[in-house]
Order: structure tokens, then C-alpha cells, then sequence
């Protein structure tokens, strides 16, 4: 699984780069494509994704214990955290569209000389995210998979080798907005 | 993997200090540090992935295989970055380059042939 | 020689061959060996369909003025040729098919560590494969098979997008196959088969997973990019918008130079199997061979801005990178002159395996060369995107790795399909694909050195003899690979019985009946000793 998880490191690393790159480029454009993000709206996905990350150890942990019981109640409120987070994601997404944030479809909500920069910005913003949302809903997925599995008491204090890969991949995905919560919203914070 | 298990309040804790550290680089984004600005938010979020992985993922408890895996794909990160960004860094870029226009204007170069240096 | 066995003679003992005939039974089967047969075909499939293409090209080169093809036609043409060559022949060839194979048996397990992802990774394959086919029919991509950018994104008027989708999917069989390979190699090897008794074989495989593994997902968000960029025009690479063109080439080649380790690695580990079972001797400086391939692998990634000298990278990281480059060199000259002092003492045989061993040797000596030139910085900038560039790759790629593949399919034959092939006919092709190789490629150096310019589909009057002698070599070079096709295909069904070890070879893949049983092995065998381990040369000759 881990040996997965550096090919995913180099997955989300590579458009990082291109980020960087950029974002050396264009220094104060970056600072103006992340003002055009809530910081409290990233604060509060970062809280509830950490929240997931805390329960989703916990079921594991549960499952090394062997509780069935526990380990679906786990999994259903990190489920749950991961539902609010996309939800949260989907009312950030609703409001670049309303303001015409959206560069290759509609991007005249931004008019300034370095408009253009700003629409890099803005492409990395919603390449990253995207991504790390997709990963979002195929964990959540596999999630409601082992915590049915988990119901049907599929799992053992010995037997749990599923509950550990899918924690290690929540996890993972966790680290990713880590990452991205600073580069997409904090670039610009303190203007 | 490991064998065993951490007790409830060990995860809260670590939950916890996550949580302060997302407190703590919010309010540092605040302030202005100049160049300190990226390095200090990197430095934290690198802090916090290091609690996931080290705790959450136990990577602390695991074998050199699972180690070696996880760390060959930072290295290999950390080798992307080190060569394109040694390229942008001291590549010579013009901001606005006169003749952008004429060249994406779909014709070929008004100068004749550019030196290749 | 000796099989009890197989002397006994029961008309056809159990094997994964015989174990089942409905479609099912190939198209879901879990069983490496039946998956590796499945790629066996799709990719001989996809290596004469970019051999068509390759061959139309010669065709036209031909002559100076355009007649066969006119030049948009070209143009998609040696596309199609890299992309189905680069792509679906040479990186999934000896992984996928040979690697397949051999993993399990050669570290006496059962399967592989997941077989279903297994098969996952063949209709992976396959379904990128048919995408990547269908953009031909839709109309074709006319970029090159490395799409640069802003071409590619801004210009092209053809259908990269479909193209760069295809692709995607396959990256992923590939990635499929890399863990694959790694997770077995290091969890499911026999008791007492340390990681220096692995065979060299496994030691290439093990690193080439690793290439695969790191670099190909980073390809796999480049193309993602190039289609969004196309797709919205959203200014990533556009330098119109703000993009920088070169940041693709940085990210396609952080991929695309491991890659050529990726399709040459598994050669290299095909190459030191041949040369130690027929000199017999021991493979000279194991460990050094061994850890050789680990550092091509890693050394792979740090050469990639070589690629990059003439597109205006900084010239301070150019100059990193071509000193860079010259380390390469060093592993892969230890493992020729490790081959060497294997061959020098040893009591060779020249069957076929061997014959294509050899010819491996000198073919890939001189593309290695060839690639210093171009690792030299004043020397790429002569010759850069020249036919010299063409020449150097096609001394790696067919004549390296393309005749690794067919020596190792050869050896391997016995064991994959229980039949021995026809040695006459295997030596007639082995010596038309030398001869017909280095009659169309040696001439390409010269070419390229005078000047002439690759990717055009006219070319001044004067190069026109040595244009006829590439193309004259080149139809010797298909005749060489048609016929393994035939006599292959013959002798898979028609041809004499193998037994389990025709070639004397001491892997533990020969210890299993050929072909082997479903289950690989009747019990697990338990290692003792290192690997090659190859009787004195008086016992021999007895």
C-alpha cells in the first residue's frame, strides 16, 4: 500500500511542481489568486478533515481490538466528516461559479493586468482540488464497502488487513489538503 | 504492522495538536514575514503530515520496507523539484516578452534565424 | 536433458496450457502465465501495427520529394509509429510478457502477490490501447509521440486529447504491474532465495517497477494537463497566458528518460541470463551487475534535462545535467564488461538465445556511445533533433532492447509454450535482423551527423543513397521479423516436445515441467545456493 501511496505522492507532486514553478514566476498574482478564497471556508475543511483522520484511526484502532460494532460507528462518522468536507468543497465551487471564477469557461470576474497569472492560479486551484476531491469520493466509497463488510463482521482482531489499507489511503488523502490548505489559501492571508 | 495498540487518548492528543497547528498557521499567515512567508507555512504543514503519517498511519511502529516506501517517493519528489526549479531559478525570463504577439499570432519570427546560446 | 517425466511419456501431463480451452478461461483467468500469453499477443499485435507505420515511412524517405505520403500524412504517421512503439510495444514488452512469466517462477510462488489486479492491468492495457487505436481512426495526431507543448495544445488541429486519454489508462496497467512486481519480489520468494541468489533477471525487473512506480504517474498528470489545456484552453503551457512551454518538457521527460530505462532495463537482465547459460560460467561480478541495474534506475531520474539542451533551459542546469548523464554510463559499462569477462573462458554455444545475446552486445555499445556524444553538450547542440538522435534511440530501443526481447523469447520458448522452435530458422532471422538493422539505422548516423533533420518528410538531393540504404536495410529488418512470427506460431503447436531444461540453465524456473503446471511448481522448492551455478567446464563436456 505504501509502495501506492509514493506513486500518488508523485501524482498530486508532479502538478505541485507546476505550481511552484509558477508560483515563483508570478509571486503576487499567487497572492492575489488565493484572496480570491475564503480562508474561513479552508480552516473549517481542514478542521473536519483532521476530525476524519481521528476517527478513521480510531477505527482502526478498533479493528486491531476487534469490535465490530466500533469500527462501522467509526467509519460511518468519518464517512460522514468526508460528506460535510465535499459538501463545504461543492459551496466553494458554487461560489467561483457565481462570481465567473472559472478560467476556460468564464473568468471576467477577475479584471487586472495580471489577470492572467491569476487565472494560472485559479487553474491550479481547481486542478488540485478536483483531484483531491476525486480521491475524497473514491475513499468514501471504499469506506461504505469495509464498513458494510465491517457490519456483516468480515473483520478480526487478527483479519483486518482492509481496515488498515483504506486508513492508510484516508490518511494520505488528509496529508494532501495539508499541503493544500497553505499553498491555496494562505499565500495572500496577510494583506 | 504493528502489534500494538494505542490507547483513545493517545489519538485525541495527536488530533489536538494537528488542531493547534492549523490555529497556529492560520494566525502566522496573518502577519507579514517577507520571505519567512512560504517556508514557515510549509515548515508547519510538513509538521502536520509528519504527526499523520508517524501516528496515524503508524509509521512510527513500522518495518524499513514500509520506510523505504514511503520515503522513496519524497525523495523523488525532492529530485523533481530540485532540477526544474534549478532550471526556473536561474533560467533568464523576460517578464513581457516583445513579440509574443506576433508569435502567437500564428506567423513564424520576423528576426532571422536566433543564435542557439 | 533428462525429464523422467516427460520420457514417460503421458500423452499430455497437466499444464496451464491444457488447464481449461473456453474463453473464460483465458479472458478471467487469474493465472500469470495465461495472462502473460494474453499480452504476449496484444503486444506482437501493436509491434506490427508501429512496424507498419515505421516501414510507410521508410517507404517515403525513399526518394527526396514527397510521393507516398504527403507531409500531414507523415506527420501522423511517425506519431502513430512512437507512440504505439513507445508505448504499447517496448515498456510493456519484457515486463509485461517475459516479467509475467517469469516473477512467480523464477522465486518459486505460486502466482504473483495480486493476481485479479493482474488481469486488471491487462484490460487496462488493452482498453488504453483501443483508445489510443481509435484516435488513428478518427483522424490521427500529428505531435510526435512526446507532444510538446504549446503544439500540441494551442496548434494541433488533431485529436490529442483522445490520444493522451489512452495513454492515461495504459500508465496505469503499468503502475498496476510495477507494484505488482515489487510487493512479489519482496514478500513470495522460496525459502533460502536471498535477495543475492535472486537471478539478474529479477534484479532488472525489480528496479524497471521502480521506474515504473515513480515516474509513471507523473506522466499520467502531464497528459492530464495537456488534455485540460487543449480541452479549455486554460494557459498552463501557453506562453500567450503566462505558461511556460518548457515546464512540459520538464514534467514529460521526468517520465519520459526513465522510461527508456524502463524499456531497456529488462534487457539488460535478459542479456546476463543469456550470456552466463551459454558461456556456462557464472555471471561475472554478480552483486556489481546486480546493483548496477538498481542504479540505473535511480540515476534514470537525474538526467531527464538532456533532453531539454537546445529548448532554453538555464544553462547552468544544462551543464548539471550533462555532467549527470555521463554517469549512466558507468553502471552500463560495468554490466558489458561484467558480460564480457562472463563470456571470456566459457564453453559457448551459439543457438539462437545467444546469437541475439551477442548482437545485443555490440548494438547496444554502440547506441550507448552514440548517447555520450549527445550527453555532451556542445556536441547535442550540432546534432540535436537530427537522424543522428533517430540512430542513437533505434541502437537502444530495436537494437537493444527489441533483440533482448526476441533472444529472450527464444530461450524462454520452451518453457512458455512446452515446444522447441526451429533452430536453423531462428538463426537465419536472428542474423537478417542484425544485417537488416544496422543496414537501415548505421546509415542514419551519418546522415543525422551531416545534418538532415528528422521528422520531415523531404530531404535534400545529396542524402538520397544513404536514405535507400536505410530503406533497403529496413525491409531485411521485417523480413527478420515476420518470420519468428511464423515459425513461432508453428512450432507452438506442431513443433518437438521441450523438456524441462533444454538449455542446461540453473534458474528455478527450469526445475518445473515445461510448460509448467498451473500451480507452478508440486511443492515449494527451497533454495540452497546462489543462482547460476554452473558445473565445471570438464563435467560439461561430458
Amino acid at each position: 500500500m505504501w509502495g501506492f501511496l509514493s506513486t500518488e505522492i508523485l501524482f498530486f507532486g508532479g502538478i505541485l511542481c507546476g505550481y511552484t514553478v509558477y508560483r515563483l514566476l508570478y509571486p503576487q498574482a499567487w497572492v492575489h489568486g488565493s484572496e480570491l478564497n475564503s480562508l474561513w471556508l479552508g480552516v473549517a475543511m481542514t478542521v473536519v478533515l483532521l476530525a476524519s483522520s481521528l476517527t478513521m484511526a480510531l477505527a482502526v484502532r478498533a479493528a486491531q481490538l476487534g469490535r465490530s460494532n466500533a469500527i462501522v460507528g467509526f467509519l460511518l462518522i468519518t464517512i460522514a466528516l468526508g460528506l460535510v468536507f465535499l459538501s463545504l468543497k461543492a459551496y466553494e465551487y458554487y461560489g467561483h461559479w457565481v462570481h465567473h471564477l472559472i478560467p476556460g469557461f468564464n473568468f471576467s470576474g477577475y479584471q487586472a493586468p495580471d489577470q492572467h497569472q491569476v487565472a494560472l492560479f485559479v487553474v491550479f486551484y481547481f486542478f488540485l482540488t478536483l483531484l483531491h476531491a476525486a480521491h475524497m469520493i473514491i475513499g468514501v466509497g471504499v469506506l461504505s464497502v469495509i464498513a458494510f463488510l465491517a457490519h456483516r463482521g468480515r473483520f478480526s482482531a487478527i483479519d483486518h488487513g482492509p481496515v488498515e489499507i483504506v486508513g492508510l489511503y484516508w490518511h494520505f488523502v488528509d496529508i494532501v489538503w495539508l499541503f493544500l490548505f497553505p499553498l491555496l489559501y494562505l499565500v495572500g492571508a496577510h494583506q | 504492522m504493528t502489534t500494538e495498540v494505542r490507547s483513545v487518548r493517545f489519538y485525541v492528543s495527536v488530533f489536538l495538536a494537528l488542531l493547534v497547528l492549523t490555529a497556529l498557521t492560520t494566525s502566522v499567515a496573518e502577519v507579514d514575514l517577507g520571505a519567512l512567508n512560504s517556508p514557515v507555512a510549509m515548515l508547519i504543514a510538513a509538521t502536520k503530515a509528519a504527526l499523520v503519517a508517524l501516528f496515524f498511519m503508524h509509521l512510527r511502529w513500522s518495518g524499513y520496507r514500509i520506510r523505504f516506501a514511503a520515503i522513496a517517493g519524497l525523495l523523488w519528489l525532492s529530485l523533481m523539484f530540485a532540477f526544474v526549479l534549478g532550471d526556473i531559478a536561474t533560467r533568464h525570463i523576460p517578464q513581457q516578452p516583445s513579440g509574443w504577439s506576433n508569435l502567437t499570432g500564428g506567423q513564424a519570427s520576423s528576426n532571422p534565424a536566433t543564435p542557439l546560446n | 536433458m533428462t525429464n523422467p517425466e516427460w520420457i514417460a511419456g503421458a500423452p499430455s501431463p497437466p499444464s496451464y496450457l491444457n488447464n481449461g480451452y473456453g474463453w473464460r478461461s483465458w479472458f478471467l483467468t487469474t493465472d500469470h502465465k495465461r495472462i502473460a500469453l494474453l499480452y504476449l499477443i496484444s503486444i506482437t499485435g501493436f509491434f506490427f501495427l508501429g512496424g507498419f507505420f515505421a516501414m510507410m515511412i521508410r517507404l517515403e524517405l525513399l526518394t527526396p520529394q514527397p510521393d507516398l505520403l504527403q507531409s500531414d500524412t507523415y506527420n501522423k504517421f511517425f506519431t502513430m509509429h512512437g507512440v504505439i512503439m513507445v508505448w504499447f510495444f517496448l515498456i510493456p514488452s519484457i515486463p509485461t510478457v517475459l516479467g509475467n512469466f517469469l516473477v512467480p517462477l523464477m522465486i518459486g510462488a505460486k502466482d504473483l502477490a495480486f493476481p485479479r489486479l493482474n488481469l486488471l492491468s491487462w484490460y487496462l492495457f488493452i482498453i488504453g490501447g483501443i483508445v489510443a487505436f481509435s484516435s488513428i481512426v478518427i483522424g490521427g495526431v500529428d505531435t510526435g509521440w512526446t507532444f510538446y507543448t504549446p503544439y500540441s495544445t494551442t496548434y494541433s488541429n488533431s485529436h490529442v486529447i483522445w490520444m493522451a486519454l489512452g495513454i492515461f489508462i495504459a500508465g496505469f496497467s503499468s503502475i498496476i504491474t510495477g507494484l505488482n512486481f515489487i510487493i512479489t519480489i519482496h514478500t513470495m520468494r522460496a525459502p533460502g532465495l536471498t535477495w543475492f541468489r535472486l537471478p539478474l533477471f529479477l534484479w532488472s525487473t525489480y528496479s524497471t517497477s521502480l521506474i515504473l512506480v515513480l515516474a509513471t504517474p507523473v506522466l499520467a498528470i502531464t497528459l492530464v494537463l495537456i488534455g485540460l489545456e487543449k480541452a479549455f484552453g486554460i494557459g498552463i503551457f501557453d506562453p500567450a497566458l503566462g505558461g511556460d512551454p518548457l515546464l512540459f518538457q520538464h514534467l514529460f521527460w521526468f517520465y519520459s528518460h526513465p522510461a527508456v530505462y524502463i524499456m531497456i532495463l529488462p534487457g539488460l537482465g535478459v542479456e546476463s541470463e543469456l550470456i552466463s547459460t551459454f558461456s556456462r560460467r557464472n555471471v561475472f561480478g554478480y552483486k556489481y551487475v546486480a546493483m548496477a541495474s538498481v542504479a540505473i534506475a535511480v540515476f534514470s531520474f537525474l538526467v531527464w534535462g538532456h533532453h531539454l539542451f537546445v529548448a532554453g533551459q538555464s544553462v547552468y542546469i544544462a551543464l548539471a545535467f550533462s555532467f549527470l548523464s555521463y554517469l549512466i554510463a558507468i553502471p552500463s559499462a560495468i554490466k558489458i564488461f561484467n558480460w564480457m569477462a562472463t563470456l571470456y573462458g566459457g564453453s559457448i554455444s551459439f543457438e539462437t538465445p545467444m546469437l541475439y545475446a551477442l548482437f545485443f552486445v555490440g548494438l547496444f555499445t554502440i547506441g550507448g556511445l552514440t548517447g555520450l556524444f549527445l550527453a555532451a553538450l556542445g556536441i547535442d547542440v550540432h546534432v540535436t533533433d537530427t537522424y543522428f538522435v533517430v540512430a542513437h534511440f533505434h541502437y537502444i530501443m530495436v537494437g537493444g532492447m527489441v533483440v533482448a526481447y526476441l533472444g529472450g523469447m527464444h530461450f524462454w520458448w520452451p518453457k512458455i509454450s512446452g515446444r522447441m522452435y526451429p533452430e536453423r530458422f531462428g538463426q537465419v532471422s536472428a542474423f537478417l535482423i542484425f544485417i537488416g538493422f544496422n543496414l537501415t539505422f548505421f546509415p542514419q548516423f551519418i546522415l543525422g551527423y551531416l545534418g538532415m533533420p528528422r521528422r520531415y518528410h523531404t530531404y535534400a538531393e545529396g542524402f538520397q543513397t544513404l536514405n535507400v540504404m536505410s530503406t533497403a536495410g529496413a525491409s531485411i529488418l521485417a523480413i527478420g521479423y515476420v518470420l519468428p512470427l511464423f515459425y513461432l506460431a508453428w512450432s507452438f503447436f506442431r513443433g518437438p516436445l521441450a523438456p524441462a531444461n533444454p538449455w542446461g540453465a540453473t534458474g528455478l524456473e527450469w526445475k518445473t515441467s515445461s510448460p509448467p503446471p498451473t500451480e507452478n511448481f508440486e511443492e515449494t522448492p527451497v533454495v540452497t545456493g546462489e543462482t547460476y551455478r554452473f558445473p565445471v567446464r570438464e563435467e560439461t563436456l561430458v
